[in-house]
């Protein structure tokens, strides 16, 4: 089995697995980081991103051994202390979030898309967001949500 | 009131755990020595099994057992809550739903097999060892073939796939008010199938402890406490004191996590055998061909009219795809939650309804988000816009003529329910404003402008909740009962702790539930936790499911804390030494009247746990109260939506332009959350309208298997919503609330589909089926245009 080594929310990690071992499996089952999400088996519904050298990825659609020293950031890696990232005070002040299930996605590619778009319109977000599959909120509130953790962002 | 009591926009209490990934799902449950199970499925939806060769399985790597239907021929069938009785008396017919198949299969997806390894992956693996001799038989899919007498038989015993055959209401007063009708308006109808898809994919953990001869069971369930009597009654038989279920954070269920799934009692079953803990996760693909799924009606429906557009009766006959096997709820949904809505908020005097439930070779169909109330509201307020077009009375004014007025309750329908308060014009007059109804010529002229057609659609509905008065659903067949239970423990400093036997799923409850407890006793939102979803700590429940939670579990809780006050203020009478009629409880003291004498609520609490200076001859230690409710009635939220779109006449691109909601969900604990929970079933609604449906081949091969084929609403499919109430207080239960958890996808559809026509119909476009997607749009287009150039 190869070895991959990678740092994940700042902390170096390595482990041997199996070739045909998703990042998502081993973030969830090696590492138990569960904050990540599978939803799907298709790449379509977004609950599993998380960042690879600062960029939104989807986790299932990657191999670990594909991310080989790279810097991976999980939804646990986002919050300093109790202190939470600016996205995720939004989307807890907008009830950007019902079951929580597709949240931890939702956040991490929010954040990607602030990254590339300081100021991002409704349309901007609701476009951004076509690979992030929600069933509770009609997006309604993850719009407000990332409207506002944008600007806090920025702040 | 209070910061974070009744009607706060309390921020939810659950959230900063799920936005720091802490949430903690059943996937994420991890027991010692766990192993790993996969189910092989059928990939037939009708097929013989002749025979079953499991060797090369179980001797693959890392297998530690195998087993198949032969294994589990003596467990029980999973059981069916609700029986129906046909026109002629008899009881539907019950097939049994094995745990997994022995004889044949009878859709795409039936369990074959369980195989359990060290991993997952080698699980999996070994499961494609397995040979399966199958005999395909012809597949029975739709539903006028399989009543039709020349049709495969999807159980041999049960005639013509029919499953009952149902009828509500004055068949007789029907036919005579349709003989003196002035003009009947008749509509056929297909309410799609529909997949739930909760974000998380059902997962099971089951665990064996030898020791003490118990199991638990970790599932993604809206109602553990109802899978545990299911599961340790009828299927395992397991009695209740040795079978613990726990639904931890449930990534959200729409109803198809209420029922009893066969992977629950699988796991289950084999951790006792193999000794250890099993997990099993759906993988999506999974999830659409072992989900109970939703909807699914073919319906004809006939309105009879006076001359002057005022409703005299409506007939209404539907087929009701039960899929293969009856799951859980199967049965109520297209009887007592469908027809006894058929009235919707009109005064139509009377209404018949005959009901034939099929069996085909599809995945069983149960309740899906609103279940039996969408499919109603779909029929008649498509029905109505249809009156209106055939008899050139305005939209709005046949609906204001025919609706029962704020006057008329209690008001005692046709279909055996009765509507206890509401206001619906007061409703459907707000919903007009709030949507600037008067202003859409003007925005039609915009549209048409940038080459669109506008159109705007009115939907208005009624829904019975707040699931149930037990003997009311026992009288209609249920074979359980439909209150729920609540404690309320009071700590000794004061801080509570609440169990409930509902379950949040997204629904908030730990934050409308504290808002309750806050408002009752003073205590602020910080000093409450509300603890759900574990049969070892909560003591009984039903479970959340038909907008029931706050309706039936608040009063509930509302119920034990007045329990508790009632216990406080002997104990405070005694240490302030008043009379108990003296004493006033507010904001969380208790005060003797005229004096200023007063105790906090946590002084009273400390006395009570100890009972230095206590009444104890009179009255127990301790501060922590039981109470069961089971309510007296359905409540019945109402509303009216509205929606405009624009179509695309080149492309047939349906696209939302705005939708308004205004609904009548008695008293709001929560404006945020019930705002949350419109806009959510609103979404649902518009993916039925427009996007969603499950599709069959004639083989019963699901086409629609993984989110590359199944649309769902994602982000740019769907606009901002105007949601606002008008409501009237509840009467049916001590908090006055009605319930929001359905009403979204209820209301929406019918506005939704009623918009486009409105918007096609100066092409002459006059039906069109659910999901308006852009081929069906651009074919109705089309086919208008052929029609009206050959006139």
């Amino acid at each position: 089995m190869p070895t991959v080594s990678m740092t994940v929310n700042g902390k170096a990690v390595s482990a041997d697995v199996e070739p045909r071992t998703l990042l998502v499996q081993y973030l969830r089952e090696n590492l138990r980081l569960t904050g990540t999400h599978v939803g799907c088996d298709t790449s379509q519904c977004g609950a599993c991103v998380v960042h690879v050298n600062g960029k939104s990825v989807k986790s299932c659609t990657v191999l670990a051994v594909q991310t080989e020293g790279a810097d991976v950031t999980t939804i646990e890696g986002l919050a300093t202390n109790s202190e939470l990232h600016p996205m995720q005070e939004a989307f807890r002040e907008n009830h950007g979030l019902q079951c929580g299930f597709c949240t931890p996605g939702m956040v991490m590619s929010a954040i990607d898309l602030v990254q590339n778009n300081t100021n991002p319109s409704e349309q901007d977000i609701r476009e951004w967001l076509e690979g992030n599959i929600c069933r509770c909120t009609g997006y309604h509130n993850i719009v407000k949500s990332i409207e506002a953790g944008a600007k806090a962002m920025q702040g | 009131m209070s910061e974070t009591g009744i009607g706060a926009r309390v921020k939810r209490v659950e959230d900063f755990r799920f936005l720091t990934g802490k949430g903690n799902y059943t996937d994420d449950i991890n027991r010692p020595d766990q192993t790993y199970a996969y189910i092989l499925r059928s990939p037939h939806a009708h097929a013989k099994i002749n025979r079953i060769d499991t060797g090369a399985a179980k001797s693959a790597p890392g297998v530690v057992a195998v087993f198949t239907g032969a294994d589990v021929e003596e467990v029980g069938g999973l059981p069916c809550g609700w029986q129906i009785h046909s026109k002629d008396g008899s009881p539907m017919a019950e097939p049994k739903h094995p745990l997994m198949v022995a004889d044949k299969v009878r859709h795409v997806g039936d369990q074959v097999a369980i195989v359990i390894a060290e991993t997952y992956d080698q699980a999996k693996d070994a499961a494609g060892l397995i040979e399966v001799d199958y005999e395909e038989l012809p597949a029975v899919v739709s539903m006028p073939e399989a009543t039709g007498g020349n049709s495969s038989l999807v159980h041999d015993d049960v005639t013509n796939n029919v499953c009952y055959d149902w009828e509500l209401g004055d068949k007789a007063a029907v036919d005579a008010a349709f003989d003196k009708a002035a003009k009947v308006t008749t509509i056929d109808l297909t309410n799609q199938r529909m997949i739930a898809n909760a974000m998380e994919p059902r997962a099971a953990v089951g665990e064996y402890n030898a020791a003490t001869g118990e199991y638990t069971l970790y599932t993604t369930s809206q109602n553990p406490h109802v899978i545990r009597l299911l599961m340790g009654a009828f299927v395992l038989g397991i009695p209740e004191h040795k079978l613990r279920v726990v639904a931890p954070d449930v990534g959200g269920g729409f109803g198809s996590k209420i029922f009893h799934y066969a992977e629950e009692a699988l796991v289950t079953w084999a951790s006792g055998q193999i000794k250890r803990p099993i997990k099993w996760t759906a993988e999506r693909s999974e999830s659409f061909m072992s989900d109970a799924q939703g909807r699914d009606h073919v319906t004809h429906a006939e309105l009879a009219m006076d001359d002057q557009g005022n409703f005299l009766a409506l007939r209404v006959s539907t087929l009701a795809n039960m899929g293969a096997y009856l799951s859980t709820f199967a049965s109520s949904v297209p009887t007592y939650l469908y027809a006894t809505l058929l009235a919707g908020v009109y005064t139509t005097p009377v209404i018949y309804a005959e009901v034939k439930a099929v069996f085909t070779n599809t995945v069983p169909v149960d309740a899906y988000r609103g279940a039996g109330r969408p499919e109603c509201t779909y029929l008649l307020e498509r029905l109505v816009d249809k009156a209106a077009r055939e008899t050139g009375i305005d939209r709005a004014e046949i609906r204001r003529k025919n609706m029962i007025q704020a006057d008329q309750f209690p008001y005692q329908t046709p279909v055996a329910l009765q509507y206890d308060v509401g206001n619906y014009p007061a409703c459907f007059d707000s919903a007009l404003k709030a949507s600037d109804y008067d202003g859409f010529t003007q925005r039609k002229v915009q549209s048409e402008a940038n080459g669109k057609l506008r159109g705007i659609g009115i939907s208005t509905y009624i829904e019975a909740c707040g699931i149930a008065p037990s003997a009311v659903a026992g009288a209609l067949g249920a074979r359980a009962g439909l209150y729920e239970s609540a404690q309320v423990r009071v700590h000794p400093t004061g801080s509570v702790t609440v169990f409930t036997g509902t379950h949040s799923h997204g629904q908030g409850h730990e934050t409308t539930f504290s808002q309750i407890i806050s408002e009752a006793f003073g205590v602020p939102i910080e000093n409450v936790e509300i603890s759900h979803g574990d049969t070892d700590k909560v003591q009984f429940g039903m479970g959340t499911y038909g907008s029931r939670s706050l309706a039936v579990g608040g009063s509930a809780i509302a119920k034990a804390c007045d329990k508790i006050i009632v216990k406080a203020t002997k104990i405070a009478a005694h240490m302030l030494e008043a009379s108990e009629a003296d004493i006033e409880f507010k904001d969380g003291k208790f005060t003797v009247a005229g004096t200023d004498k007063e105790l906090g609520f946590g002084d009273v609490a400390l006395q009570a746990y100890v009972p230095h200076n206590y009444p104890i001859e009179e009255l127990e230690p301790g501060l922590d109260e039981n109470a069961f409710y089971d309510p007296l009635n359905f409540s019945y939220p109402s509303g009216c939506h509205i929606c405009e779109v624009e179509v695309d006449p080149d492309t047939g691109v349906v696209e939302v332009a705005k939708f308004t909601a205004v609904d009548d969900v008695g008293r709001v604990i929560n404006p945020m959350i019930v705002e949350g929970q419109v806009h959510g079933g609103v979404a649902q609604g518009i993916g039925q309208a427009l996007l969603e449906t499950a599709v069959y081949d004639d083989d019963g091969q699901l086409l629609t298997g993984s989110y590359m084929d199944y649309t769902m609403p994602r982000a740019d499919d769907v606009p901002s919503y105007t949601v606002g109430q008008q409501s009237v207080m509840g009467a049916s239960n001590p908090l006055e609330v009605k319930g929001v958890g359905e009403v979204g996808a209820i209301g929406s559809p019918p506005a939704v589909i009623n918009a486009v026509l409105n918007a096609l119909e100066p092409l002459g476009v006059q039906d069109i089926a659910m999901p308006a997607t852009p081929r069906k749009v651009w074919q109705a287009i089309q086919g208008a245009q052929v029609a009206q150039a050959a006139e």
